[in-house]
């Protein structure tokens, strides 16, 4: 392995590459090539290193030095100035904004980190990386020491249940695939993430694949498969690139392919990308895309362990899940099933956003409450207002409120709140979100991504979002409250998979909890939080107006008039309630009323 | 950035994508999704050129079942589009931190609704499902570039950056 005496590593973000870091990247290649430095300083694509508001950004090391804000013009200066002459181009250091990871900073109070470990701790690209932190030990230790049944027992003794969001035991699901009789047996990895609001996987797969791929292969000695997929969304572009790097190395190193570690253990494994369809992170559909089909789930049973890719026995888990594997291995069942509750063990990583103080990527042990994941984790509700509810279990989970911050986290406790554990997304929403506006949201979303295989979903989430609408647009009539409730509990009874079973659970949770908000739209016809367009109106204050015409001229519509130095008026008719004024008045002289 | 395709072209993105992916069932989205990025949308013309040159090769498919992937797929598009797609991601996380705002200025300043193309053929807006860029919301794309953090203000001159 050749030594460099310098590491240039450039922020590949999805940011920074807007700004031109792959022309960054080329022209130090370019430089360090001309000045014959290429043996000495090597340079690396890596994940976020700050901001990325003034990228490209990259650090170099061992000096730790932070350049941002370069173009491949200034390259040639920079190269000349800190590699050959030693001097810190001080134009380009980044010194006056602290280094921060806008998703995965670092630890946080109450936070444990067993899945998250490694991300952005080590170089994703790099096998070596991942070995220098034990990385295939616990493959050695399977392999070496322990019998299939043995990983079966230990997994599930550990107490892992399915971080997709169902929690079925992650031990129990293994032993079932390999009671089924079968020469030929697959794994499959769903990496098909596509909650709203929810990246835990997206960093993990970009952050530490290995951990992944080596938690595949464990489960693929103990249930006997011989090749494995990961089924990725489209959407994660950097994240699917680093999977194939990552399984390149692997293979290499003598990690999969034939004979894995000098034994007759024979598996590989390729990555699928999927082509946007919500509904393929379904088990059943994520296997017909696998197989070149419509993303259509169909009825279990057979499940796939039964009858999975190809018609196979198939063992289908989350990224999540996976990559807790081989730590469990390595550090023993009974120290994952220490963190947790009875039934729900070791951690679990959320997604928090919306109203929050410190959004992000947090990992957290189970039964840790609400409460001490938004107020202490994640920094509280925003901009000082008030907690108003929760979204947990992404689009088919459903809404918390107030009463229930102190529930633990436990798949059970959740469920039984009339909400789920879900793959890992937290919405927090404060007292300027309308319930009403979001279940008609999230209906939206899953309206849009039903297959449409079954009616009860094709049709019910469809009419479900029409009324939802009817309510937000200030049409509601007496009795669409009720029907609006029948409908949502046809659709969660009748539908064939979990998104349609699931679809009606923002409706129902946020009827039950802000039932109140919905009879003020259809009774009042008022938005309590003044968000639906046509239940509000604005108006300006005229005392507090200046009359600095700012928001007569940024107003689209022209709705707006009054003398400079006067205080303006809205006329109501021509408004469209787009709020510009409200956002350009540096007087706080516009207010919304409902 | 798309021109209009022509016969011959389509018959070489075809030709490469199917030598690339081999004509196995499970290699068709593959396949579909390397002419949409090519051509910018898979036109019919194509899905007749995937037909005949995987069915040459021994294997079967048909054009109803092309077509039914085509059309299943979000990222796959049967429909032309114009030079310079914006995807808005209209997601919860987004729309709670201001994505709405952004939306409705889209759609009014490009007098488009969702799936639209304007008349000049240079911009198409769609939403798009969640990239997992929530933590910078409220997030769009515009062809392969990335927004982040985006406010109304800064629309006219994040669009300005297209021809």
């Amino acid at each position: 392995m050749p030594f460099y005496r310098s590491h240039i590593l450039v922020c590949a973000d999805p940011e920074c590459l807007a700004k031109g870091a792959h022309d960054v990247v080329d022209a130090l290649q370019d430089e360090l090539v001309a000045q014959g430095l290429l043996d000495e300083i090597q340079v690396l694509e890596t994940s976020r290193i700050g901001s990325c508001s003034d990228g490209p950004e990259m650090m170099v090391y061992p000096e730790g030095v932070h350049y941002v804000g370069m173009t491949a013009d200034d390259v040639p200066f920079l190269v000349e100035e800190h590699f050959l002459k030693g001097r810190i181009v001080e134009k380009f250091r980044e010194v006056h904004k602290a280094i921060v990871d806008e998703e995965l900073g670092p630890l946080r109070p109450k936070e444990v980190r067993v899945v998250l470990r490694n991300c952005g701790e080590i170089d994703p690209m790099n096998i070596e990386d991942y070995l220098a932190v034990d990385g295939y030990q616990a493959l050695g230790k399977v392999i070496g020491e322990m019998t299939p049944g043995q990983v079966i027992d230990e997994v599930t003794k550990s107490g892992l249940r399915g971080r997709g969001g169902a929690g079925f035991p992650a031990g129990r699901k293994w032993g079932l695939t390999r009671q089924v009789p079968g020469d030929i047996k697959y794994m499959v990895c769903n990496a098909d993430e596509g909650d709203p609001g929810a990246f835990m996987n997206r960093r993990v797969l970009e952050g530490d694949p290995h951990s992944v791929i080596e938690g595949m292969i464990i489960g693929a000695y103990a249930v006997g498969a011989s090749y494995g997929y990961i089924y990725c969304r489209a959407e994660y572009p950097l994240a699917v690139e680093t999977l194939i790097v990552a399984i390149a190395q692997a293979r290499e190193f003598g990690f999969l392919g034939n004979n894995i570690l000098g034994t007759d253990f024979n598996f590989d494994l390729e990555v699928r990308v999927g082509a946007g369809a919500f509904v393929c992170g379904e088990e059943t559909a994520l296997m017909a895309s696998i197989m070149g089909q419509r993303g259509e789930p169909r009825p279990r049973p057979p499940f796939p362990s039964v009858k999975g890719v190809w018609g196979k026995p198939s063992n289908n888990n989350n990224v999540e899940t996976y990559a807790n594997v081989p730590q469990i291995i390595l550090k023993g069942a009974d120290w994952y099933a220490s963190m947790g509750t009875e039934r729900s063990k070791g951690t679990k990583t959320f997604a928090v956003g919306g109203n929050v103080a410190k959004p992000g990527l947090i990992e957290v042990p189970m039964g840790i409450t609400l409460r001490e994941i938004i107020f202490d984790v994640a920094g509280g509700i925003k901009d000082g207002r008030t907690y108003k509810a929760v979204q947990t279990g992404g689009p088919m989970g459903g809404c918390l409120t107030e009463e229930h911050l102190d529930l633990p986290l436990d798949y059970e406790a959740l469920t039984q709140a009339g909400s789920m554990m879900g793959s890992g997304g937290l919405v927090v929403m404060d007292d300027t979100s309308c319930m009403v506006d979001i279940a008609r949201f999230f209906m939206d979303f899953t309206q849009a991504e039903s297959c449409g295989k079954c009616t009860p979903c094709r049709v019910g989430t469809r009419r479900i979002l029409e009324l939802l609408q009817k309510i937000c647009d200030g049409k509601g009539e007496h009795g669409d409250i009720e029907k609006l409730e029948e409908l949502c509990h046809e659709v969660a009874k009748n539908s064939l998979c979990g998104l349609g079973q699931g679809a009606p659970n923002p409706v129902l949770s946020t009827l039950k909890h802000f039932r109140h908000e919905y009879e003020a739209h259809v009774y009042e016809k008022k938005c309590p939080a003044k968000v639906c367009r046509n239940l509000i109106h604005f108006e300006i204050q005229s005392p507090t107006c200046t009359g600095c015409m700012v928001c007569a001229r940024n107003c689209p519509v022209e709705a707006i008039s009054g003398e400079r130095r006067q205080a303006h008026t809205i006329d109501i008719n021509k408004c469209i309630r787009c709020g510009i004024c409200m956002q350009v008045c540096n007087f706080n002289a516009v207010s919304v009323l409902s | 950035m798309y021109a209009p395709a022509v016969e011959r072209e389509i018959k070489e993105v075809v030709q490469e994508a199917i030598e690339k992916h081999g004509c196995t069932r499970d290699a068709f989205i593959p396949i579909l999704s390397e002419i949409n990025h090519a051509l910018g949308y898979i036109p019919a013309e194509a899905i007749r050129e995937v037909k005949a040159q995987i069915n040459q090769d021994g294997s079967f498919v048909s054009q109803g079942q092309l077509f039914g992937l085509a059309s299943f797929y979000d990222m796959l598009s049967t429909q032309p589009r114009g030079r310079h797609v914006i995807k808005f991601c209209e997601n919860a996380p987004c729309h709670v931190v201001g994505g709405k705002a952004i939306w409705d200025t889209l759609r009014e300043t490009l007098s488009l609704e969702n799936g639209e193309t304007t008349p000049d053929k240079k911009w198409t807006l769609v939403t798009t499902s969640c990239i997992g860029l929530c933590s910078v919301g409220p997030v769009l794309l515009i062809d392969d570039d990335m927004y982040g953090n985006v406010t109304v203000e800064q629309l006219p001159e994040i669009l300005g950056h297209y021809e």
